[in-house]
């Protein structure tokens, strides 16, 4: 127990990954918040420009995720963010090994050192849907208990597995310890750029043919919510992250104004593959898998236990529409307007064979 | 006047159907979608033109799938294409092929869940379309069957989002307890490819049920099981060999010869048009039973309850029947 603490808000937390994007605005948040004492933020690289402003009342410390042993015990840290996850291999920066070290081995060394950490009362880890897998027998909407069928091919998918292995370890080990694990539906929103993002916002957009996988998103402001919810208050477990609903490929692309060219699924496999050994891995096996199975969640014990949900899919992608709308090829106005015109032609054609007869 | 106040959205492509007024803008609503404003037909058509409100209404239909303003459930299930689409062509199959008749309605309730268990015939699953057509045409509640198909057909590209667009899902327990407790009527059919890949020696002979995995669905959820005969199915495609060693080669769980395949090729796909008769038998009440669902003697028992009725049940129905390919 912290000295005079029956609350369960911690006084020093370490945000880990605040050189990116999600990491950024979440250290930023629980610094605004005057109930935490001190955020600290953890990351080998350098903030961006774009993020860096937010970083403000967040302490920095450049270290690596796994080498925080000593930090945690020193500072007297309460809780942890694991937020340093890469979620697509980027080959400027070591490609995928570089992604596989951060993610797997700098979780397990993270966890390693909290563990020895004395005074930590609260982890919370960032997952993913991922760690569903990819299997044709996969149930259609998995709850937390939905044990992978199938390991999955893509490389993020493996490592969420790794990880979520890991904390399961580190529960067992440290059954003091409020640990949470969100699995996090992938991020959409007006500002969030991720690999789904940059995605959507092609003008033609390659789908999978004969297959319209089922999706969720999750507002990257519900995302920070949820987040901040996490380390103020206590949620001990597993949680699905998503909004809402669902939006099958084809109509998340049609709403966006996008046009989609159905590509053979071994073809596309392959591409990827050849892509990848030239250098262009921006798109891997995990999206593949995503866009042949599709994925979706139950959100109930997220809405039960943190009373509060997400919105919706559909409105997280309108967002997402909205920011990104100058870009689209086919617009809501255009298609009215071509069903205006053709139903007055029909209706000019039968009005004067009409008169004729 | 009516013309001009009239929403264009709500027309039915069919007039099997009528949309009530305004359930297209509060469904786009309730999954966080704003539809566009309607706009108001610039001529505005005489009353009782037929044939302007078919263009109007299939129009307004294409501009609503190009632009996305469609809702699908978790399970991917598209009821507006089901409806425009799906529903009238197997409608024609359904009436005018295969000239089916139902009987035992009263017995599908007219809400809430229901677990349909079937037997199964036919090469390819073609009674289970025939099933859920049958319900959603001539139920006075037109309700939806939600199939549960074997992983097979979620392995085949077009076929598996087919599948799911038309409310289909995996045969698995914890979709089918999903869309019990969701108030659906689910339709399974536990012989699985035992009953479709059987020779036509075989026909109406129910093959093994498996484990019972659909009992304990209906078990935990204490949904009434609606034992279903089909006859007809057996027909279509009369499967006089089974060409193991190519199922095994192209990773079927059988290959299925007829008079007609694979001798004269895509020709040989058309079905025979049989009699088709589907009774609907009395409920079997399970909710005095939901602690029992892990009990194997209460799950065999029924299964093999649900069997037997199905069994009878077909024998009647052949007895009505004595010519298959008769009016």
């Amino acid at each position: 127990m912290t000295p005079g603490g029956s609350s369960s808000l911690p006084g020093v937390v370490v945000v880990t990954g605040v050189s990116r994007y999600l990491g950024a605005h979440v250290a930023a948040r629980l610094a605004a918040d005057a109930r935490i004492d001190r955020v600290i933020g953890v990351d080998l690289a350098e903030p961006g420009p774009e993020v860096a402003a937010l970083l403000d009342q967040v302490e920095r410390i450049r270290v690596d995720a796994g080498a925080v042993g000593g930090l945690l015990a020193d500072l007297d840290v309460d809780a942890v963010v694991h937020l340093a996850l890469v979620s697509a291999p980027d080959p400027q920066q070591g490609g995928r090994a570089a992604m596989k070290e951060q993610n797997v081995i700098g979780t397990m060394q993270l966890l390693a050192a909290c563990q020895r950490a004395p005074r930590l009362r609260k982890i919370v880890v960032r997952s993913s849907t991922a760690a569903y897998g990819a299997s044709f027998r996969d149930p259609a909407v998995f709850t937390e208990e939905t044990e992978p069928r199938e390991v999955p091919r893509g490389g993020f998918g493996r490592d969420i597995l790794d990880i979520e292995g890991y904390v399961r370890g580190f529960r067992r080990r440290r059954p003091d310890v409020t640990a949470t694990v969100l699995r996090f539906a992938p991020f959409i929103g007006s500002t969030a750029d991720t690999t789904l993002t940059r995605y959507f916002s092609q003008p033609v957009v390659p789908t999978i043919f004969g297959r319209d996988a089922r999706l969720q998103f999750l507002h990257f402001d519900d995302a920070l919510e949820v987040l901040h919810r996490s380390v103020v208050e206590d949620h001990p477990g597993t949680y699905n992250v998503a909004g809402p609903g669902v939006l099958a490929l084809s109509q998340a692309i049609r709403r966006a104004g996008r046009v989609a060219v159905p590509v053979l699924e071994p073809g596309l496999s392959g591409a990827i593959a050849l892509a990848r050994a030239l250098g262009y891995g921006r798109y891997g096996l995990d999206q593949v898998d995503l866009f042949v199975h599709g994925r979706v969640v139950d959100t109930a014990r997220l809405e039960r236990e943190y009373g509060f949900t997400p919105r919706s899919t559909a409105a997280a992608f309108d967002d997402f529409i909205r920011a990104h709308h100058g870009r689209a090829v086919v617009t809501r106005e255009q298609l009215a307007a071509a069903e205006q015109l053709v139903l007055d032609r029909i209706r000019q054609v039968r009005a004067a064979v009409r008169e004729q007869s | 006047m009516t013309g001009s106040a009239e929403r264009r959205d709500d027309l039915p492509l069919d007039e099997w159907h009528e949309v009530p007024a305004g359930a297209d803008e509060d469904r786009a609503r309730s999954n966080g979608h704003r539809p566009a404003e309607p706009i108001a037909p610039a001529v505005p058509d005489r009353s009782g033109d037929v044939w302007d409100r078919r263009v109007a209404g299939g129009l307004a239909f294409l501009r609503r799938r190009l632009a996305g303003d469609y809702e699908v459930d978790e399970f991917g299930f598209d009821p507006e294409l089901t409806e425009a689409v799906f529903h009238p062509l197997l409608r024609r199959l359904y009436r005018d092929w295969f000239r089916t008749e139902v009987t035992g309605l009263e017995n599908v309730p007219a809400d809430g869940a229901g677990l349909v268990v079937g037997n199964h015939s036919g090469a390819v699953a073609l009674d289970a379309l025939i099933l859920s057509t049958a319900l959603h045409h001539e139920h006075p509640d037109h309700r939806y069957l939600r199939l549960l198909a074997a992983d097979l057909v979620f392995r085949m590209p077009v076929i598996s989002e087919l599948a799911r667009k038309t409310g289909g899902t995996v045969a698995c327990n914890p979709d089918a307890e999903r869309l019990l407790r969701g108030g659906e009527l689910v339709g399974v059919f536990p012989e699985g490819f035992k009953g479709i890949g059987k020779l036509y020696s075989d026909r109406y002979k129910l093959q093994r049920f498996g484990r019972g995995g659909f009992v304990s669905a209906a078990l935990r959820t204490g949904t009434p099981i609606i034992p279903v005969a089909i006859v007809g199915g057996e027909e279509i495609y009369p499967m006089l060999a089974d060409l193991k060693p190519l199922a095994r080669l192209l990773k079927l769980p059988y290959f299925p010869v007829t008079p007609t395949f694979p001798w004269l090729g895509p020709l040989g796909m058309v079905p025979l048009p049989s009699k088709w008769l589907i009774e609907f038998c009395p409920p079997i009440p399970t909710a005095h039973l939901v602690d029992s669902a892990d009990d194997p003697l209460v799950v065999f028992n029924l299964a093999d309850q649900v069997r037997e009725t199905i069994q009878q049940t077909l024998h009647q129905l052949l007895e009505r029947r004595p010519d298959p390919f008769g009016p």
